[in-house]
């Protein structure tokens, strides 16, 4: 017999997950506005190897297909991965780093809700560490390249790597703002002249800044309908703000404003569609402070001293080993209980 | 060199005798582990694991003369206890030792003759009765070791399998079945 | 006005209530046959106290009360004893319980009704009138009224329950539209066998008419009694909850409200308590909601053991129906069948069909989302819980808090994944109970199986004693032989004799010591069985020494010694 309740409330996993890829809309159509519609061959690509891997897993799992085909969370992986690659990429980029992050960071680790890392996150890292050259070589925004490819002369490269006669990959592709600013200021160019070069708009790099912009929309849509915890994007992005607006205080020569640091990379996208995926964050609101102000110090870390542009997707990982511990630590006080009390 | 190697010695000497100091200190009475196992065991007491009770069974277990996978009554979570407690593998149940329904004797107190065979074999003293008086279980002190069923002569005892009842309901483990459009 | 707190989660279903108080509450007619359960309270059941084909009156005993949390059972009209037997009972189970069968004989007649004055009445006497009509909680709990008014501590606040948080459920509303009066005056009673001054009683805004009916049956009875209108959230009729609403206390984790000063009585169970009081009834009926997937939903006057089916063909199920739910949509059990009869606890029955209340679909994994997290008013981690309860880990499901839940449904309510996450904390819960109830025993059956050891030793030893001593006055029988034939004897006569009779005395002690020393097994033993041991030696000894007294006086002194 059936326990009690018998009424639910109808938001299921499914639903869930379809307004998360709703609020992705804004930052996508910036993204094919800025940079042309390639980007969205690389989420078709990337969709599709999500979800024949996640059948496949399933198959192989034993587990049944459609209603976890049907939650729409392969779906979100697949789409993150492809907005965090170079939308001229070879097709097989999104398919590998796609396959990976299903069968290996989700499906081995048991399947939807026991992964302890962000899939789209460990794909994109395979990705970066694998094929560095291939992940470098973004599109530059509409208006900044000699000329811009058309829909059909995009799809060719995407699959055949072949661009049309009299152009060269270098003019049209650039490295991101963030990289381009490591590099420069590693030259010994002050912040002030970096600033000043093509690639960048007003806060950051020109159209990423945009898309940026568009994801953050997103997000506020999501804060809004409360389907993620506010804790999460505010204490990763305060985190990131107040220590990108020490360090620019103390030496504006060589440190970004915080701005700067918001709208570039990767920063909102995992503020409000990575760090929140709730599989690999903690549960307590205290335990998601603690990881949003550890992951905006580690990606604040990597983007000014380490050795790669962008420190969101190992800042994630990192911080997603620690979210037992996290847990443990910032279990909360029960009704009828004193703080503290023994357990 | 030679320090270094000094330091060590001397190191090895002061543990050496904390070590040897706490064990004089700290020393506990009795067999710790045996009572440990014995607290794992079921105490049915019915001696199907070969050993005239838990307490010897679970002495015999420290000893390492017995395995873990003897007591019927303790069920397969008794063996995953004792496989946990003991930092062993589970070990499945061999062929002639399958646990059964939880029962308690039952004397059918027309029969009974009053010979007290059984109380003289009952492992808890749950029978109450005198020669040739008729004896009766104490239900709530049964094991359900079986132990009275062979002595006696008549054959009166039988052992009645403990039904599900109100007040030992138990909640089940969430199990579902695609519901039927029917 | 009363400044108001909040508890932390809660949820908003919607509330269907409207449905089933759009008409006043109605007496169910008398059913061809009334089922009456001996078990309707928390607690120990009552013990059948009438015989098979007894004729019984309305409100006589019929089950009294066994242990110290029990309560009676009455017959709910007159009529005759058919049957007390196993019959099924609404419990998740589905298993039976002693019922006694009720056929009615259409008088209705009353036996002897004795109205009480309580303010004569002590605390002590209102309780021990409560436990004789068989007063319990009508709010769906059914703990024993009485038990609750026996307060080893001063309570200060007596908060009474009329939120009626759970959807559907109407019947404590409509009863305080519709008697107000009566509930006010049973509250007095609480409140005068608690001894307490300030009396609380929280309603849910969604009840206006309950809200303005109560003020003015507390405003004419010039009872200083405060009516407060606390915020509809689901589980605020909880007591706990509703205590910290009214008055910013918490029950700490595994206390009581009494604990904190604080009693807390459902309306309808004030209500009880006047109709005991003031007009001698003991609880034989009470106001239940039918509503769900019916005709016509309302709120019945119905005779405790009323088959639910009588009461759901009152209002007439529609032909979708396919199962009935007692109690609200949250919390409440489904009914095994619908011929189970209608008990105290009984506060609404719902006819649900799949189009009412879907079918929850197959559960998805957990994704940690929290949601439950975010509605439990308890403030548990229900998703840690549910991972220990799905993975049998009861020791840490205990650890965090498992028993502190109260199986409100928040969380499963609003699970995206729709795991039954009630079902797993009811199974672990009941499992750890379980398991707690079979370590008691073995530890009994340990302890008995040592001390049957122990006895079994003991007895060895004293048939070992006993055989000692018969050994021992053989030889003594021997030994004063042997003085007889010697003592006219002149000592330096026959030296030889002398050494023989020496011999014989040397072999009767070395013969009598090592007789004493083997039987003694009492290395292994413990202080306190030795010391039982030494006692009962010592009495042995005596009987012993007034034997020698009595006897032989040439005994040596040595057999005194018998250890």
């Amino acid at each position: 017999m059936l326990s009690s309740p018998f009424i639910t409330r109808p938001l299921t996993v499914d639903r869930i997950m379809l307004r998360v890829l709703y609020a992705l809309l804004p930052g996508i159509t910036l993204y094919v506005w800025y940079f042309g519609p390639a980007i969205l061959v690389s989420i078709a690509l990337a969709v599709t190897a999500a979800l024949a891997t996640e059948a496949l897993m399933l198959k192989l799992r034993d587990r049944p297909v459609r209603p976890f085909l049907a939650d729409y969370s392969a779906l979100l992986t697949g789409v993150l991965i492809a907005l965090s690659i170079p939308p001229l990429a070879p097709w097989w980029l999104p398919v590998v780093g796609t396959a990976f992050a299903i069968a290996v960071a989700k499906h081995l680790y048991g399947g939807l809700g026991s992964n302890p890392f962000n899939p789209a996150m460990i794909g994109y890292a395979v990705l970066i560490i694998s094929f560095p050259q291939e992940m470098t070589q973004w599109l530059s925004p509409q208006g900044m390249g000699h000329s811009v490819l058309t829909y059909g002369d995009q799809l060719r490269y995407v699959f055949s790597g072949v661009l049309p006669v009299g152009m060269q990959l270098d003019a049209l592709t650039m490295s991101t703002p963030l990289d381009t600013m490591k590099t420069q200021l590693h030259l010994g160019m002050p912040m002030s002249d970096i600033r000043d070069l093509p690639i960048y708009g007003r806060l950051a790099g020109k159209g990423s800044e945009m898309v940026a912009a568009g994801f953050a929309l997103g997000g506020i849509y999501l804060l809004i309908a409360r389907i993620i915890p506010w804790q999460l994007p505010l204490a990763f992005l305060g985190t990131l703000f107040a220590l990108s607006g020490i360090f620019n205080l103390i030496d504006p020569a060589h440190y970004a404003p915080p701005l700067f640091h918001w709208f570039s990379g990767a920063a909102m996208i995992g503020a409000f569609f990575i760090l929140t995926d709730p599989i690999t964050s903690p549960t307590t609101a205290k335990g998601r402070i603690a990881f949003g102000i550890g992951a905006g110090l580690l990606t604040f870390l990597i983007r000014a001293y380490g050795g790669f542009p962008d420190g969101v997707a190992f800042a994630t990982i990192l911080m997603n080993m620690c979210v037992p511990l996290i847990d443990a630590w910032t279990q909360p006080r029960i009704f009828g209980k004193k703080k503290g009390s023994e357990r | 060199m030679i320090t270094a190697l000094w330091i060590m010695i001397a190191l090895a000497a002061l543990l050496g005798m904390i070590l040897g100091y706490a064990s004089i200190r700290f020393r506990v009475e009795g067999n710790p582990l045996a009572e440990k196992i014995d607290a794992v065991l079921p105490q049915t007491q019915c001696g199907q694991c070969g050993y005239p009770g838990c307490k010897p069974y679970a002495e015999a277990i420290a000893k390492g003369e017995a395995d873990i996978n003897l007591c019927p009554p303790g069920g397969e979570e008794g063996i995953h206890k004792l496989a946990e407690l003991l930092g062993v593998e589970f070990k499945p149940f061999g062929e002639n030792a399958q646990p059964k329904p939880k029962a308690v004797a039952f004397i059918d107190e027309q029969t009974c003759i009053g010979c007290t065979l059984c109380i003289q074999a009952c492992p808890v003293d749950a029978i109450s009765g005198a020669a040739k008086q008729m004896h009766t279980i104490i239900a709530a002190e049964c094991t359900g070791c079986e132990l009275c069923v062979p002595p006696c002569p008549v054959d009166c005892i039988s052992m009645v399998p403990i039904e599900e009842q109100l007040t030992n309901w138990k909640w089940r483990y969430p199990v579902f079945k695609l519901r039927q459009t029917s | 006005m009363t400044r108001l707190h909040s508890f932390h989660g809660g949820i908003h279903p919607l509330t269907h209530k409207k449905e089933s108080t759009q008409s006043p509450i109605i007496s169910a007619p008398l059913p061809a046959q009334l089922i009456v359960p001996f078990r309707q309270h928390a607690g120990d059941a009552a013990k059948p106290v009438v015989q098979v084909g007894e004729r019984v009156l309305k409100g006589q005993l019929i089950g009294e009360p066994v242990g110290m949390i029990s309560s009676s059972i009455h017959a709910p009209t007159s009529g005759t004893i058919t049957a007390i037997e196993l019959q099924q009972i609404a419990h998740p189970s589905a298993l039976p319980d002693l019922c006694a069968t009720l056929v009615p004989d259409g008088l209705d007649e009353w036996g002897v009704r004795q109205p009480l004055n309580y303010r004569q009445l002590s605390s002590d006497e209102l309780q021990k009138h409560l436990r004789r009509c068989g007063i319990v909680g009508l709010g769906g709990a059914a703990f024993p009224s009485d038990m609750k008014l026996s307060h080893p501590v001063v309570v200060d606040t007596l908060v009474i329950n009329g939120a009626e948080c759970e959807p559907y459920i109407t019947c404590d509303d409509m009863l305080m539209r519709e008697r107000a009066e009566g509930i006010v005056r049973g509250i007095e009673i609480l409140r005068h066998a608690l001894g307490t001054d300030s009396v609380l009683i929280g309603i849910e805004d969604n009840k206006p008419q309950a809200i303005a009916a109560m003020q003015r049956a507390v405003d004419d009875s010039s009872h200083p009694f405060k009516v407060v209108t606390v915020p509809t959230l689901y589980p605020g009729g909880s007591a706990k909850h509703l205590i910290k609403v009214l008055t910013g206390v918490e029950v700490p984790s595994g206390k009581l409200p009494t604990d904190v000063g604080v009693q807390c009585f459902n309306v309808a169970t004030a209500y009880a308590a006047h109709r005991a009081v003031e007009h001698g009834e003991p609880l034989v009926s009470r106001v239940v909601t039918v509503t769900g997937n019916v005709e016509q939903p309302r709120n019945y006057e119905a005779l405790i053991g009323t088959p639910f089916s009588d009461l759901v063909a009152l209002s007439v199920a529609k032909p979708d129906t396919n199962r009935y739910i007692m109690g609200g949509p949250m919390m409440g059990v489904e009914l095994p069948a619908v011929n189970v009869p209608l008990v105290k606890a009984s506060n609404c029955v719902i006819a649900a069909s799949d189009a009412l209340f879907p079918p929850p679909p197959a559960p998805m994994p957990c994704i940690r989302c929290t949601r439950c997290a975010q509605v439990c008013p308890v403030e548990l981690q229900p998703q840690d819980l549910f991972w220990f309860a799905q993975s049998h880990n009861f020791g840490k499901a205990q650890e965090f808090d498992l028993f502190d839940c109260i199986e409100c449904g928040a969380c499963a309510y609003v699970c995206p994944s729709s795991i039954p996450l009630v079902q797993y904390y009811r199974y672990a819960k009941s499992e750890i109970r379980a398991r707690d109830l079979e370590k008691r025993a073995a530890d009994l059956a340990r302890e008995r199986h040592e001390f049957r050891q122990f006895r079994i030793e003991r007895e060895k030893q004293e048939k070992a004693e006993r055989l000692a001593q018969k050994e021992r006055a053989a030889a003594e029988a021997k030994a004063a032989a042997a003085t007889v034939i010697a003592t006219p004897v002149d000592p330096t006569a026959d030296a030889d004799d002398t050494q023989q009779m020496r011999i014989d005395a040397a072999l009767a002690r070395a013969k009598e010591q090592a007789a004493a020393a083997t039987p003694k097994n009492t290395e292994a033993l413990t202080p306190e069985q030795r010391a039982e041991i030494e006692a009962i030696e010592a009495r042995r000894a005596h009987i012993h020494e007034l034997a020698a007294d009595a006897g032989a006086d040439d005994e040596p002194p040595k057999h005194s010694q018998g250890n």
